[in-house]
C-alpha cells in the first residue's frame, strides 16, 4: 500500500478540511479559552494579558462562582434543559415504540411526517407558540376555560400566563427539540429482534415486564443519544428564551451574548461559554462510552 | 395474540397533534382578516399583500438564498473530503485530532460557536485589517465551518456501508487510486453528498444564532430579519410568511417523495425482472 | 385415558391463509416428537399456538388436562427454544438462564442453585459471566437450552434447535439433546425441516404438509411405511412409476408395471384387483448386478454415478426411458475398476418383494 500514501492528492483530501477547521473552530476556540484569563480593558479590543494579573487572570472564574447571577443562570438553563429532555422522552419514546409496531408502508410517511417540521424554519416554529400561547389566541382561550372549570373560582383567571415564563420556554423547547429524541430512540429500538419479546413473554413475563427487562435496557444507547442531542442544544438556548422567556430570568446562551454586546466583557463572555462547554463533557463522554460499547456487540 | 397497542398510538396521535396544530394554526390566521389571533374576521390575504410590498424581506431572502448556495456547497466539498480521509486513511499524523474537530461543532452550543467566530474576527480585523466589515463573507465563512461536519457525519456513514472491495477490484483492473476516487468512490456516495448538500443547505438557510453574531450593519438574513421582527410581538404578516415556507417545504418534501419512491419502486422491479429471468 | 398433550381439530387462520387446518394428534409424557415438514407446511404456526403465541381459530389444545384456551404466554408450563435462540444481549449468560425464575417464589440461594445446576447440565459454567455475543454458537445453543428448561417446564419447545449449527457439531449435539432429554424427563416437540434431524432424535414424528398431518408414526414406519407420496418423497428419495394390480394371492401382489419392464411382485397390500397404484422404489433397496438376478429384476444403462466414499449413487435409464435411482454400498477398497458398474455399462436392477412400496396411485 506504500505507493497508495505517497500521493499529494491524498495530503490534498486531508489537508484542505483538516486546514479549514483549525483555522475556522480550533483557533477560534482556543482563543476563546486564552480570553477566559484575560483582563478586560477599556482599549479596543477590550482586553490584555498583562497589568496587575500578567498573562492569567482568574477573576473571570471567580465571579462565576460567586456572583449569583452566573450560578442562576447555570441553575435554570440547567434545569431547563434537564426538564426539555425528560419531556422530550416521556413524549417521544411512546412514539418511537409505537412507529416500530405500524405498518412498514405507513411508517415511512410518519416518520416523514416526525422529520418535517425540522425542516420548516425554527423561528416560524417558535413564532408559532407565540401566537397560540399569547392571551388573545384561541389556544389560551381554550385552556384558560378548561382551567376555570377544573380549579375552585378562587383560581379563576381572564387568561392564562403562559408567555414570557419558563413554562412557555420549556414547552417550546419540548416542540423544537422532539424529533431529535425519537430518530434516535425509533434506530434504536426498531433493530430489536421481537422475538427476544416472545422469549421473555414465554420465560413467564407479563407485557409490562418485558418492557422493563428486555425493550428499555436495549435501548438505552437511544435515549442517551437523544438525551444528548437534546439537552445540549436546550442548555445553550439563546432564541426561545429571548423570545418566549421571561426576560427578569437570566439563562446562559443570554448570559454569553449580553455580556460579550451590551456588556463589553470578552474574558467573562468567554469564561462562561467555556465553563458552558465543561458541563457538556461529561454527558458526552458518557454517550461515546455507551457508542463504544454497543459497537463492540455488534 | 398481539394485541393493538392502543395507549403507543394514542401518544402518537397526541404527538402528531403537538407537531401540526401550532402550524396549522398559523397557516389558517394568515388569512385572518383581523389582526387579533381570537377573532376571526374573515377571509382575507391582505397579509400576503403586506408581506410581498415589503423590500426588507425579498432583500433579506435573497441574501440568505445567496449565503445558503455559497455555503452549503463548499461546506460539501470539504466535508465529503473530510469523511473520505477519515473513513479511507486510518493513519495519518494527528489524526485524532481531526476526528475531533469533525465531531466538536456537533455537540458544540451555537452561542459557544458565534461568540468564538465573532472574537476571531474582531481579532483578525485589529491585527491584520481584514475583515473590515462582517457581512456576507465573515456569516458564509462560519456556516461553512458548522455545517461541513454534517456532511462528514453522513459521507462517513455512507462510506463505511459501501464495499470496499470495489475500489480495490478497480485498483486491480488499473486504476490510479485519483481515478478509482473519481469513477468509483464519488459516484457511490453521491447520494449521501446530495443529502449533505441539502442538509447544509438548510442549515445556512434556517441559522439564527451563528449568524447574529457574525453578521454586520445592513447585513440581514432573513431568520434575522424575523427574529427582530418577533421580538416585537405577532404580527399577521409572518403568519404569511410562514405559510408561503410551509408551502415550499412541503412541495420539496412531496417532489423528494415521489421521485424516491419511484426509484425504489424501479429498483423492485428490476430485481424481479432479474430475478424471473434467472429462475 | 386423556393423553398428556391432546390438539383436537385446531385450525388457524391468517385472512384468507390457513396455516393449519385441522390438526389432531396427542403427544405422550417424556416423548419426544417432531413436527417435519416443509417451510410454510405449518408446523412453526402449531409450535406457536402451543406457546400460546396464537390463538387457533378453532380446535383446541389441553396440555396435563387443562385446556389451553386463552392462557397467555407467561402462564404456561410451556417454554420455548427459539431458532435463533433469542438471547438476551444485554445480560451475561447467567442472567439470561436465570431469566424465567424471577418469575417464581424462589430465594436467592435457591434461585442461585438452580442456575447452577442449568449451567452443569449444559457444562457451560465457565463461561456463566459472558455475554450472549462472547460465547460460540454451539455454546448459544446450550444456554437457549438451560434457559427454556431452568423452570423444569411440563413442555419444551424446540424451533429448529440444530438449523443455525454446523454439521460436524450437530450430530454431536444431537445426541447431547437426547441425553439432556433423557435426563429431564421433559416432553420434547421439536419443529424441523431435516429429515435426518427428526428421524435420530425422535420417539415419533408427525410429518406436516400444506397445514395438514400426513402421517405419525415412528421413524421406522414413516420412513419404511409411508401411506402417501409426499411422505415416501419427502422422507429419503425414492423412483415412483405408475402400475395397476393384477392379482392378490397368498400374502403377495402381482403388479403391471410398464415403465418397469412388466410385472413384479411385491408384498400384499389392500388394494383390489384391477386398482391403480404406484409403485415406490428406494434408491438402498435396489441392488445393481451385471447378471441376471431372480425375480424383480430390469435392465438398463448407467448413465451418471456419484462416489460419496462410502457408497456411490447410480442413476439408470430403463428401456421404457424411466430414470431410476440406485444406491450400492462401496464394500470393496479399490479404484474406478473395481466398483459395481461404471459409465454406459448394461446392469441388471433387482428388489425383493418386501422392499417395496405400494401407494394408492
Amino acid at each position: 500500500m506504500g505507493w497508495f500514501h505517497r500521493r499529494g492528492w491524498r495530503d490534498l483530501i486531508i489537508g484542505l478540511p483538516y486546514l479549514w477547521l483549525v483555522i475556522f473552530f480550533l483557533i477560534p476556540f482556543a482563543i476563546v479559552i486564552a480570553m477566559s484569563v484575560a483582563t478586560k480593558t477599556p482599549t479596543a479590543p477590550p482586553f490584555s494579558f498583562g497589568g496587575a494579573h500578567p498573562w492569567v487572570n482568574l477573576e473571570t472564574y471567580h465571579r462565576l462562582v460567586s456572583e449569583p447571577l452566573y450560578l442562576r443562570a447555570f441553575l435554570i438553563s440547567l434545569m431547563n434543559a434537564a426538564g426539555t429532555t425528560l419531556f422530550c422522552l416521556l413524549l417521544g419514546y411512546p412514539m418511537a415504540l409505537a412507529l416500530t409496531r405500524v405498518s412498514r408502508s405507513s411508517r415511512n410517511i410518519l416518520l416523514m411526517l416526525v422529520i418535517l417540521p425540522f425542516w420548516t424554519s425554527f423561528l416560524l416554529r417558535v413564532y408559532a407558540w407565540m401566537g397560540l400561547m399569547g392571551k388573545s389566541s384561541w389556544f389560551n382561550a381554550g385552556l384558560t376555560e378548561a382551567w376555570n372549570w377544573l380549579v375552585p373560582q378562587s383560581w379563576a383567571v381572564a387568561a392564562l400566563p403562559m408567555m414570557h415564563s419558563n413554562f412557555a420556554v420549556v414547552l417550546v423547547m419540548v416542540y423544537t427539540y422532539l424529533p431529535f429524541m425519537i430518530l434516535p430512540l425509533y434506530a434504536s429500538l426498531e433493530r430489536l429482534d421481537p422475538t427476544l419479546d416472545e422469549a421473555a413473554l414465554d420465560l413467564g413475563s407479563r407485557p409490562w415486564q418485558v418492557f422493563v427487562d428486555v425493550t428499555l435496557p436495549q435501548s438505552l444507547p437511544g435515549i442517551i443519544a437523544g438525551g444528548l442531542l437534546v439537552f445540549i442544544p436546550a442548555a445553550g438556548e439563546l432564541v426561545i428564551p429571548s423570545l418566549v422567556g421571561d426576560a427578569s430570568t437570566p439563562m446562559i446562551g443570554r448570559v454569553i451574548s449580553d455580556q460579550f454586546s451590551q456588556a463589553r466583557d470578552w474574558p467573562m463572555a468567554s469564561a462562561v461559554a467555556v465553563a458552558l462547554l465543561a458541563l457538556m463533557v461529561g454527558p458526552t463522554m458518557l454517550y461515546s462510552h455507551y457508542q463504544a460499547r454497543a459497537e463492540g456487540t455488534k | 395474540m398481539r394485541r393493538r397497542p392502543t395507549f403507543l398510538l394514542s401518544v402518537l396521535a397526541f404527538g402528531f397533534a403537538f407537531f401540526y396544530v401550532p402550524i396549522l394554526s398559523m397557516v389558517v390566521y394568515s388569512f385572518n382578516a383581523s389582526r387579533l389571533a381570537t377573532v376571526w374576521g374573515g377571509f382575507s390575504t391582505k397579509w400576503y399583500g403586506a408581506l410581498f410590498a415589503n423590500k426588507q424581506v425579498g432583500e433579506a431572502l435573497l441574501l440568505s438564498l445567496k449565503i445558503a448556495v455559497v455555503s452549503s456547497t463548499i461546506a460539501t466539498i470539504l466535508g465529503t473530503l473530510a469523511g473520505i480521509a477519515l473513513v479511507r486513511f486510518t493513519k495519518f499524523r494527528g489524526r485524532t485530532l481531526f476526528s475531533g474537530l469533525v465531531t466538536a461543532p456537533l455537540i458544540m452550543p451555537e452561542v459557544i460557536t458565534g461568540v468564538s467566530a465573532l472574537i476571531f474576527f474582531l481579532l483578525l480585523a485589529s491585527w491584520i485589517g481584514w475583515p473590515v466589515q462582517r457581512g456576507f463573507t465573515t456569516i458564509t465563512l462560519a456556516h461553512i465551518t458548522f455545517s461541513m461536519v454534517f456532511v462528514t457525519t453522513i459521507v462517513q456513514a455512507r462510506l463505511l456501508q459501501s464495499d470496499r472491495a470495489i475500489e480495490e477490484a478497480a485498483m486491480d483492473l488499473g486504476s490510479r487510486p485519483w481515478q478509482v476516487l473519481w469513477d468509483i468512490t464519488l459516484p457511490v456516495i453521491s447520494p449521501a453528498i446530495l443529502s449533505g448538500w441539502l442538509l447544509a443547505f438548510t442549515i445556512s438557510l434556517d441559522d439564527v444564532v451563528i449568524t447574529s453574531f457574525t453578521t454586520g450593519p445592513g447585513s440581514t438574513t432573513l431568520p434575522l430579519l424575523i427574529w427582530s421582527k418577533v421580538k416585537l410581538g405577532v404580527t399577521p404578516d409572518i403568519n404569511a410568511l410562514a405559510t408561503l415556507m410551509v408551502l415550499c417545504v412541503g412541495i420539496g418534501v412531496i417532489i423528494a417523495g415521489v421521485v424516491m419512491n419511484r426509484a425504489e419502486a424501479r429498483r423492485l422491479a428490476d430485481e424481479r425482472l432479474a430475478y424471473r429471468s434467472q429462475a | 385415558m386423556a393423553e398428556f398433550l391432546q390438539i383436537e381439530g385446531v385450525s388457524k387462520s391468517f385472512g384468507p391463509f390457513q396455516a393449519v387446518r385441522d390438526v389432531t394428534l396427542s403427544v405422550a409424557q417424556g416423548e419426544i416428537f417432531s413436527l417435519l415438514g416443509g417451510s410454510g407446511c405449518g408446523k412453526t404456526t402449531l409450535l406457536r399456538m402451543l406457546a400460546g403465541f396464537e390463538e387457533p381459530t378453532s380446535g383446541r389444545i389441553f396440555l396435563d388436562g387443562r385446556d389451553m384456551a386463552g392462557v397467555p404466554p407467561w402462564s404456561r408450563p410451556v417454554h420455548m427454544m427459539f431458532q435463533s435462540y433469542a438471547l438476551f444481549p444485554h445480560m451475561t449468560v447467567e442472567a439470561n438462564i436465570g431469566y424465567g425464575l424471577k418469575h417464581e417464589t424462589l430465594s436467592k440461594t435457591q434461585r442461585a442453585e438452580r442456575v447452577r445446576e442449568m449451567l452443569d447440565l449444559v457444562q457451560l459454567t465457565p463461561f456463566a459471566a459472558r455475554k450472549p455475543h462472547q460465547i460460540s454458537g454451539g455454546q448459544r445453543q446450550r444456554v437457549a437450552l438451560a434457559r427454556a428448561l431452568a423452570r423444569q417446564p411440563k413442555l419444551l419447545l424446540l424451533d429448529e434447535p440444530l438449523a443455525a449449527l454446523d454439521k460436524k457439531l450437530r450430530e454431536h449435539t444431537q445426541f447431547e439433546l437426547m441425553s439432556i432429554q433423557a435426563r429431564t424427563g421433559v416432553t420434547f416437540i421439536v419443529v424441523t425441516h431435516d429429515q435426518e434431524e427428526a428421524m435420530t432424535l425422535s420417539d415419533r414424528i408427525a410429518v406436516m404438509d400444506r397445514g395438514q398431518v400426513q402421517q405419525i408414526g415412528s421413524p421406522t414406519e414413516i420412513y419404511e411405511y409411508p401411506v402417501n407420496r409426499f411422505v415416501a418423497s419427502f422422507i429419503g428419495s425414492i423412483t415412483s412409476f405408475e402400475a395397476e394390480v393384477m392379482a392378490r394371492d397368498g400374502g403377495a401382489l402381482r403388479l403391471k408395471v410398464p415403465a418397469f419392464g412388466g410385472e413384479v411382485t411385491t408384498k400384499d397390500a389392500n388394494f383390489a384387483p384391477g386398482s391403480k397404484v404406484t409403485l415406490a422404489l428406494r434408491p438402498e433397496k435396489l441392488v445393481i448386478t451385471k447378471e441376471r438376478p431372480s425375480g424383480n429384476a430390469v435392465q438398463g444403462v448407467v448413465k451418471d454415478l456419484a462416489y460419496f466414499g462410502k457408497d456411490s449413487l447410480y442413476r439408470i435409464t430403463l428401456a421404457s426411458g424411466a430414470l431410476v435411482q440406485a444406491h450400492a454400498v462401496n464394500q470393496h477398497r479399490g479404484t474406478e475398476t473395481q466398483r459395481v458398474a461404471d459409465w454406459d455399462d448394461q446392469v441388471w436392477l433387482s428388489f425383493d418383494p418386501a422392499a417395496a412400496i405400494v401407494l394408492g396411485a
